[in-house]
């Protein structure tokens, strides 16, 4: 068998097109639990930035306005969250869960009148330089601008929490808010910002599910997309270039699944569509297991409120 | 001036008014958002809150609703009392309803007596078979069971999909996605003529009673709360950690398991692709609150469940779309948890110095 070195090339780019939601999402997600914030509002924000995303682009015709439109849209619901967490010290699991349901909730209402409309093709880069390069050329150009972010964000995220004194605070805030505080860090401040951070990350991802990858409006069109981001930031143990490994390993999940259907490989169909939730659940409990390694890569304060008494 | 000041010790009575404030502030911004998209907030209200259950149909309904949210989130009381996260009441639920569709298929020319009981036991068994894998993987193997009980919530709705769509589709069903009808002897039966409520509200009722007398008269119920308080503490009185969550697991399966039961033993009779509306998400709101409190928990879902009911007569009488429901479901959990701020700090008015 012949296989054409250019559908190779194909398949893996198809592939990172289907990671690129899940690492604008996990990456979001990456710095707002290093601030020691657990919001589990992901499939929530994505959602709300996938139909403002898609509302705007259809209402105003700007694709600029729709992207940056999608990316406020998850700010301002991250925002509730932050507010309720942050200022009213609420339980961070049972308020990210109220995110979820609220923006599911919301989008679908918002998206009523958008179901069954067309999307608008969005421009692609470097689209003359397809044909020069075998193999690497389907890979490397003639994708959205948001695609060329996400692969970037990994490494820009790393840089950031590892090189610029910011980066510093916010490990310091997630690691110890109480010594951050001592230091004459605004613990609240730092975290706010990074939540509203992680939402504008969470809307992108959305937005690029509804106007890029799958241009339309369906309800729900997450599929739990946010959930798997959330695990992936586990999987990473933190570390933003594992959430690039991970979200390759289940963007081929999904795409393996349509191309088994495609040669015709007789396993019934819901079964390749389970298989990216239970591969999860799988690295879940490979990484997990060593108990000592999680502890130590962990924000200590993840999911605990801070309140300096006043 | 207005300062706000810490309380010595959170209010007790303020603990039992929230959720009713929580209530009232969701209306209100319910009004708003009606307003907003263009209805007149007080007949939208009234479609969604009081025109569902003003007869007898609608009260019946409004149980029927009611059952499965009350008796998953008695359930999920004992996992969160805990301080365990089960989040995936719903995939225990489909797989419930899965386990006991099958046994209920094996038996669908056959009448007997002890059908039902092993149908409803089957239940029980497949939410407690499927609970415990989260259980498991958290006690052994660490792993965070926010996020297993969740993804075991798609898999198990593919599973259901794909049975009756596959192997179990009905033979006779022109290839509909559902299955063969269960012979009676496999039904809960209804209680009255022309109405659907049906002996599973029974099944929630008996739950309440059983988790009230856990909670405050057994030694476990005791054991639990101190977990949910502190694992240090609960650690250091020597408390068997792992037994604990293995068991909170357990039972809030087998209460996920019966309400699957009753989705398709009652009304309807078979298995079908969508056995739940999501009560088994709504069902952790409903917990929360209902403060984790078997009697608050079947105020709340009596109140929840209207949610439900008004999202379909909203839409049919004033074109309101039907995910207003779940709007409200996320905005009564935010107010809930807005308000609990009251519970630990308390608004003191100062005359202003001069």
């Amino acid at each position: 068998m012949i296989v054409d070195i250019n559908f190779v090339g194909l398949i893996i780019a198809s592939i990172m097109a289907s990671a690129v939601p899940l690492i604008l999402a996990s990456c979001g997600e990456l710095i707002t639990e290093r601030s020691g914030v657990l919001n589990l509002g992901v499939e929530g924000m994505m959602i709300i930035g996938a139909i403002s995303g898609f509302a705007l682009m259809t209402v105003t015709g700007s694709l600029i306005i729709a992207v940056l439109g999608a990316m406020l849209a998850g700010v301002l619901i991250s925002t509730i969250f932050a507010f309720l967490t942050q200022t009213l010290i609420t339980n961070h699991v049972a308020t990210g869960l109220a995110l979820t349901i609220f923006g599911i909730g919301i989008s679908a209402m918002i998206g009523k009148n958008f179901v069954g409309i067309p999307g608008k093709e969005f421009p692609v880069l470097f689209e003359g330089l397809k044909d020069t390069i075998p193999l690497l050329s389907p890979i490397l150009f003639g994708h959205s601008i948001v695609f060329y972010f996400a692969f970037a964000l990994p490494f820009i995220t790393s840089y950031f929490l590892k090189k610029t004194k910011i980066g510093l605070i916010v490990r310091a805030v997630g690691d110890s808010p109480e010594s951050a505080s001592n230091q004459g860090i605004n613990v609240r401040f730092v975290r706010y910002a990074c939540i509203l951070y992680g939402g504008a990350m969470c809307g992108l991802a959305g937005a690029y599910l509804s106007m890029i990858y799958t241009p339309q409006w369906i309800e729900n069109m997450t599929g739990g997309r946010g959930w798997i981001a959330l695990a992936l930031v586990v999987f990473s143990t933190w570390n933003p270039i594992k959430i690039l490994i991970g979200a390759m390993i289940f963007g081929g999940l999904t795409i393996i699944q349509f191309h088994m259907q495609a040669i015709g490989v007789r396993i019934p169909v819901q079964f390749l569509t389970a298989l990216p939730y239970i591969v999860t659940i799988i690295v879940l409990v490979v990484i997990s297991r060593d108990s000592r390694k999680i502890r130590l890569s962990t924000p200590s304060s993840l999911g605990k409120s801070f309140h300096k008494d006043n | 001036m207005i300062k706000i000041v810490k309380r010595d010790q959170p209010s007790k009575a303020i603990f039992f008014f929230t959720p009713v404030l929580a209530i009232f502030l969701t209306l209100i911004a319910g009004g708003i958002i009606f307003y907003i998209l263009g209805f007149k907030p007080f007949e939208a209200l009234k479609f969604f809150f009081i025109v569902p259950i003003a007869d007898k149909y609608g009260f019946s309904e409004l149980l029927l609703k009611a059952t499965p949210l009350c008796l998953i989130a008695i359930g999920l009381s004992f996992c969160f009392k805990s301080n365990n996260w089960n989040i995936g009441a719903e995939g225990q639920l489909t797989f419930g309803a899965i386990v006991s569709g099958g046994v209920a298929l094996l038996f669908y020319d056959q009448e007997g007596f002890y059908i039902l009981p092993i149908v409803i036991l089957a239940g029980a068994i497949g939410g407690m078979i499927y609970a415990s894998i989260p259980a498991i993987l958290k006690t052994y193997f660490n792993t965070n069971e926010i996020l297993v009980s969740l993804m075991l919530v798609y898999v198990s709705k593919l599973i259901l999909d794909y049975l009756v769509v596959g192997p179990w589709s009905n033979p006779e069903g022109f290839n509909f996605p559902e299955t063969r009808q269960f012979s009676d002897s496999a039904r809960l039966p209804l209680l009255f003529e022309g109405l659907r409520i049906h002996a599973g509200i029974f099944l929630a009722l008996a739950a309440v009673v059983i988790s009230w007398f856990v909670f405050y008269k057994t030694y476990l119920g005791f054991q639990m709360k101190v977990s949910g308080f502190s694992l240090k503490t609960a650690k250091y009185a020597g408390y068997k950690g792992k037994k604990m969550i293995i068991l909170v697991f357990l039972i809030s399966g087998a209460c996920a398991g019966l309400a699957g039961v009753g989705e398709i033993t009652g009304p309807i009779g078979q298995l079908h692709r969508e056995v739940s509306p999501d009560y088994g998400f709504t069902a952790i709101i409903v917990a929360f609150l209902g403060r984790l409190h078997p009697v608050g928990i079947i105020l709340a879902s009596l109140v929840v469940a209207i949610t439900y009911l008004g999202a379909e007569t909203a839409q049919i009488f004033m074109q309101i779309p039907k995910y207003t429901g779940q709007v409200f479901q996320g905005m009564i959990l935010f107010f809930l948890l807005a308000s609990d701020y009251l519970l630990f700090f308390k608004f003191k008015f100062i005359g202003s110095k001069k």
